[in-house]
Parts: C-alpha cells; structure tokens; sequence
C-alpha cells in the first residue's frame, strides 16, 4: 500500500558525522558487500572489469570543497536513502511495490511487486534509488534489515553493514523519533541537519555539520627552506646549465 | 531528465488521441458531424490507434512489463496508477459511443451520454498524465504550475488539428471547426512561450548547499562516488547543450505552432481538396513538432540529484 502511515512507532534511520568522515569507502563496500546477499540481493554489477563499469550502490561517498570566508576545507559526504517521513518514491509507486513501515519507518520495496517503471527514483530528491537493469526492478537501502533485527548476529553486530564498518565511527544508527535516545541527543548536541528542507519530504536521516575551525591547534615555526645553493664541481656546472 | 523514445511517444501519442477522441465524443455524440460510417470508423480508429499505441509503447520502458496489472492498484496515492485506471476506463465509454454511433450511424440519446462520458474520461486522463510530471518536487521545470494546462492544452490542440483535418478530408469540415483549430494551435504556442520564459528565469531555492546540508559559503564537488557514469546520471543527469536547446526550440516554434498556424489560415481561401491536403499537412507536422517539444520537456528538466555531481 503506497498511503503513508499517519506515524510511525519508530523513526530508525542514521546519523552522518561529516567532522570525522575520512572519505575511505568502507561503509560503500561493506554496504555492497551485505546487501549484494541480502534483502535486495542482487545488486548487479554490469562489465565490472570492462571500460563501462556499472552497478547498483545504495550508498555512495562524495567528495566536495565547502569554501566559505574563513576558508574552504574537503567534506567526504556519504549520501543513501534518508528513509524520509513523507517520502514521495513510495506514494509515487503504481504498484504498491514501494511501502513505509509503520513499525519503524523504514522505506522498502518488494521485488516482487515493482514492475521497474523508474518513476520512484524520479521522485526522490536525493538519489537513493538504483535501477537494476539486469534484473528489472528498482533496488534501494534498506537500513540493513536484515541485520538489525536479526538474532543471529551478537547484539552489538545488529547495525547496518555501514554502521559497522565505519572507522572513525562517523556513521550513527538509532532510533530519531525517540528524543532521549543517544542517537536523537547526539543530533540535539550538534546541531544536525536535514537535506533539502524546503522540498518537505522530512528526512529521517542527520548530518552533522565539520565543527568550526579550532584556533587551538599549535603553530609550527619550522623555519623557512633554504634555496638550494648550486654545488661546485661537474654537478654544480649541471646544475647552472639546466637551471638557466 | 533523459527523454526516453517511449515516454516522449507516449505522452504525444496519447495526447492527440484523446484530445481526436474527446472532439469526436462531443461533436459526434450531439449530433454536430454526421454520422458517417467512414469518418467514424477512420476518426475513432486513428483516436483509439493513438492511444493504444501510446499506452504499449510507455510498457516498452518497463523493467518488468509482465507485472503492467499491478499498477492500476494504487489509484489513491499514485498519479501514475491513476492514469492507467483512466486510461483503461476512458475505452467502455469509447466502445459503447464508437459502436453507437460508427455501427448504429446514431447520435444523441445513449450515443450523446457515452461520447459524453468519453470527452469526459479523455480530459481527466490526460490530467492524469500532467499531473505525474507537475507532482514531482525535485524536478522545478516540471513541478510547476505550467504543467497541467500545457498536458490538457496540448491534447486539444493536436486532436483538433487532427480532427479538422479528418473533416476536411471528408468534406465536412467547417469554418468553426478550423478557427478552433487555429485558435487552440496559437493557445498552445503562448503557452509553451510562457513556460519557457518562466523556466529560463526559474531560481529554485534547491542548491547544493540545502542538497549537502552544508550552509554557506560555495559547495563545488570535486570527487564523484564512482568514474563512469551509474545510473542516476543516465537517467536524470541527462544534459543538452545550450547551441542545440536553442535550435530545438526554433524547430517546436515553426513545426509545432508557426506552419499548422499558417497552413490552418489558408485552408480557408482554399477549394476542396486543396483545403483538405494543407489540413491534413497540418496534422503530421504538428506532430512531429510536439515529439521535438516533449523531448524538449525531459531534456531541459533539471533533477535535484545533479547537485551532489555538480551539475
């Protein structure tokens, strides 16, 4: 059914550190990694070793140069499903393919159903939807399912598969519609964004904005490099003849 | 927006022929053409003909076109599956008129009431179809208030080309059947004017700051995910060049709006059956004229997601 639920029980979805991530793409290959067996198995890579490699990814890393007046600094934005409160790819979906879950928010499509008419991922503003051309039908994050509910994993493993690879524990996984849990006071501390507000899907997932720029850090007065002072000699007389 | 063939087809095809299909429901249904077997038949196939290869060619984009039944079943959140339901419904209402009157050569009555019902089905279909494109938030060219009229002014204006041409081949047509015809084609011009001029100076408020959360300052993106181009970019960050836009919108002007316009006007200082060949001239060009506007519409559409690949 693509009518959204009134509410929701819970609201899981993640929070994205932008200060510590490192850009090292181990959430995107782990991301792979799970789900390419999981929930939405397979996530198909078409020519993987030829000149026109292409594949389905529910989570993909950016890079960009964020210059402002107090200078520019790289920001390693890693962007996936926001499984959004008011998620348009799902009441957009002729099929019923597309479906919010009342029990906790997460945004899914079954296979099954989807005839791959693409419409969903025009919808969503941010990207979140891959076609599998191979086999037909849209794929998508599933806040890894198949994981975080799943007993036979030990209770600390049951994250999203990108949660779990993270090295600078970036990536953040909870429940946001709780106000007391650690994931919403993390949110509250550092005052997390949602992407592109004004277009209304409210996003689920957070991004907490670089921390300002600290004066703290210690100055180096390492002094300045010598000018390479030309050698007498064979190289000396090299050096002068290339340099001119 | 990338224009794919069968969704630039379909929107042209069906857009003809239920505007053909809504002018002879009405026109046939009360009684204001006659009933002809041949004009009927022709008229009602070439409406039907339009649509049906409409609605199988927008199947050709489907990833799993066996599974098409599903969606007429979401017809109360979604746009598109209201369209099927629409679309599907539009043909009882169009068999009992065509069979009423092409077959029974009736008008009025029973006849009157399903070309009634099947104007009627044409106009809200076709809103249907607008509304699919005008509901999409992340597209600003498309979620406007420009989209709708233009679905519904473009129907009348091809079908009544295509209508007045079909009467004028069967010596029927008359002088407010062709001032219609030209009226809706200069409509429709000022309309795609209008649209035009509105989406060149569009601000969206959508930038890549709002898309990274990143506030102030200039976001430039300097490393994409991925080194070929993944699907996202294949199918919503389809570009056009600037050269080539402008060239395609000459030729809507004169193929879609300018020529059918002329040719419209001087059918009536022409004798039957010079009138009736720049009518029917008329038809084919307009058509190709909106084939080149719709791929237009897809491929100046701007999606959101090209922020994050800064374009």
């Amino acid at each position: 059914m693509t009518c959204l639920p009134a509410r929701t029980d819970r609201k899981l979805g993640l929070v994205i550190d932008l200060d510590t991530c490192v850009g090292c793409q181990a959430c995107v290959t782990a991301c792979k990694e799970w789900n390419t067996g999981g929930h939405m198995a397979p996530l198909t890579d078409t020519d993987p070793y030829g000149g026109h490699v292409d594949g389905v990814w529910f989570n993909r890393v950016h890079s960009y140069e964020h210059t402002t007046e107090r200078g520019g600094r790289t920001v390693n934005f890693p962007r996936s499903c926001l499984h959004c409160e008011q998620p348009a790819c799902v009441t957009v979906c002729p099929t019923g393919a597309s479906y919010k879950r009342v029990s906790d928010g997460i945004v899914l499509v079954d296979e099954d159903k989807c005839i791959g008419c693409k419409l969903c991922s025009w919808a969503c503003p941010y990207g979140a939807r891959e076609f599998d051309t191979d086999v037909g039908v849209m794929k998508k994050c599933t806040l890894c399912v198949d994981r975080i509910y799943n007993d036979n994993l030990a209770a600390d493993d049951r994250v999203p598969a990108c949660v779990a690879a993270c090295p600078t524990s970036a990536r953040h996984f909870g429940d946001l519609g709780d106000p007391a849990s650690a994931i919403s006071q993390l949110v509250e501390e550092r005052g997390g964004v949602a992407l592109m507000p004004e277009l209304g899907y409210r996003p689920t997932n957070r991004y907490l904005p670089p921390r300002a720029r600290s004066e703290r850090a210690s100055k180096v007065d390492a002094p300045a490099l010598e000018p390479i002072k030309a050698e007498g000699g064979f190289l000396g007389w090299i050096d002068r003849m290339l340099s001119d | 927006m990338h224009p794919a063939f069968s969704v630039v087809f379909f929107t042209t095809a069906t857009g003809a022929g239920y505007g053909l299909l809504a002018l002879l429901g009405l026109l046939g249904g009360f009684g204001v053409i006659p009933a002809d077997f041949w004009l009927g038949l022709i008229g009602m196939a070439l409406a039907l003909g339009l649509i049906a290869a409409g609605l199988l060619s927008s199947t050709g984009h489907l990833g799993r076109p066996e599974r098409a039944w599903r969606a007429f079943s979401q017809w109360r959140s979604s746009w598109l599956s209201r369209e099927g339901v629409a679309s599907v419904a539009t043909f009882i209402p169009a068999c009992m008129f065509g069979i009423g009157w092409v077959f029974f050569g009736r008008s009025g009555g029973w006849v009157a009431v399903a070309g009634l019902l099947t104007a009627a089905g044409a106009v809200v279909t076709v809103c249907t179809t607008g509304m699919i494109y005008a509901s999409l938030k992340p597209i600003a060219q498309w979620h406007s208030r420009y989209t709708l009229p233009a679905y519904l002014i473009f129907a009348t204006m091809t079908g009544s080309v295509l209508g007045n041409a079909l009467l004028q081949v069967f010596k029927l047509g008359s002088t407010a059947m062709l001032v219609w015809a030209l009226l809706a084609t200069l409509a429709g011009w000022g309309w795609k004017l209008a649209t035009w001029r509105h989406d060149d100076r569009l601000e969206i408020p959508t930038t890549a700051n709002t898309a990274t959360g990143l506030a102030g300052g200039t976001v430039r993106s300097i490393e994409w995910p991925h080194t070929e181009e993944n699907y996202l970019l294949k199918e919503m960050g389809f570009r056009i060049a600037r050269k080539h836009s402008a060239k395609l919108r000459r030729i809507t002007h004169t193929l879609a709006f300018a020529v059918p316009a002329i040719l419209l006007a001087i059918v009536y200082f022409l004798p039957w059956p010079l009138g009736a060949i720049a009518s029917v001239l008329a038809a084919p060009l307009q058509f190709a004229g909106m084939f080149v506007e719709r791929w237009l519409f897809f491929a100046e559409a701007k999606h959101t997601v090209t922020l994050y690949y800064g374009r």
